[in-house]
């Protein structure tokens, strides 16, 4: 831990779901570094491509099935109507708190200097290109280059 | 504990942040700024009035609430205190660090 003590200068925060909780996980904690100095950026990999389609970012909903801590039984959270209850219970939670739309969001962390990048591999696979996805996206980038975006002493990596 | 800032004995935290508003004043803002890099222009004082308004009138700060003050936006607030910028301010305005995540 001699570099820099320990001090964390850069998040790599890598978002592989788009399921509204783990998106607004990975949401907060990349724009909490830039708020404390810290440098931080996006890989938008797999599902976590959701978050940043231009058609679908602004309807991503709660998990209410195999979320253990939802404290629904599967059978109840798979119910028509379900998720979407679910989703506007906590959306209104969020609001009370000045949490932003998923969308704004994304605006205010380009705002406050986070890069997004989408993940290559994944874009061909969901057949995506730059054109579908949120218009301040940084660009689209393999796993070697977000490694390379990485670099330099203080840097972690998280995966959501 | 107590710290002398511009010739000023006040009350501070162990961050810094000034325990009692009353003792602040521009002299002290100006001094902390410099601690902290920043030479503060009219803009920089726009943005201090406005989160000591804030606090006085038991708003939470966020983020977010900067960027719709209709005094800066977001991407001007971190031009003006580019690294931690809501914790530099508050800090600069003699006010509390804000407690919340966003």
């Amino acid at each position: 831990m001699s570099e820099y003590k320990g001090e964390i200068r850069k998040m790599m925060i890598i978002l592989s779901k788009a399921s509204i909780e783990n998106v607004y996980a990975a949401f907060v904690l990349a724009n909490g570094a830039r708020m404390e100095g810290i440098e931080a950026e996006m890989f938008f990999t797999f599902f976590g491509l959701e978050a940043l389609h231009n058609k679908k970012l602004d309807h991503l909903h709660v998990a209410t099935v195999g979320n253990p801590a939802m404290h629904m039984p599967t059978m109840i959270g798979g119910l028509p109507g379900m998720e979407a209850f679910a989703t506007s219970m906590m959306k209104k939670e969020m609001e009370k708190l000045d949490m932003p739309e998923v969308r704004e969001f994304l605006d205010i962390l380009k705002a406050s200097g986070v890069k997004l990048w989408a993940c290559k591999l994944a874009m061909e696979m969901f057949h995506y290109t730059k054109e579908d996805m949120y218009v301040d996206l940084d660009g689209v980038l393999t796993v070697g280059d977000f490694y390379k975006q990485a670099e330099g002493l203080g840097t972690h990596m998280l995966f959501i | 504990m107590e710290k002398i800032i511009a010739q000023k004995t006040v009350q501070v935290n162990e961050e810094g942040y000034l325990t009692n508003f009353a003792e602040w004043n521009k002299e002290i803002g100006e001094e902390i700024a410099k601690e902290n890099n920043i030479v503060l222009s009219p803009k920089h004082w726009e943005v201090i009035n406005y989160v000591q308004n804030e606090f006085k009138n038991e708003v939470p700060l966020t983020i977010r609430k900067i960027g719709k003050s209709g005094v800066v936006d977001i991407k001007e607030f971190y031009a003006l205190f580019p690294v931690g910028p809501l914790k530099t301010a508050t800090k600069i305005a003699g006010i509390p660090k804000p407690a919340g995540c966003i």
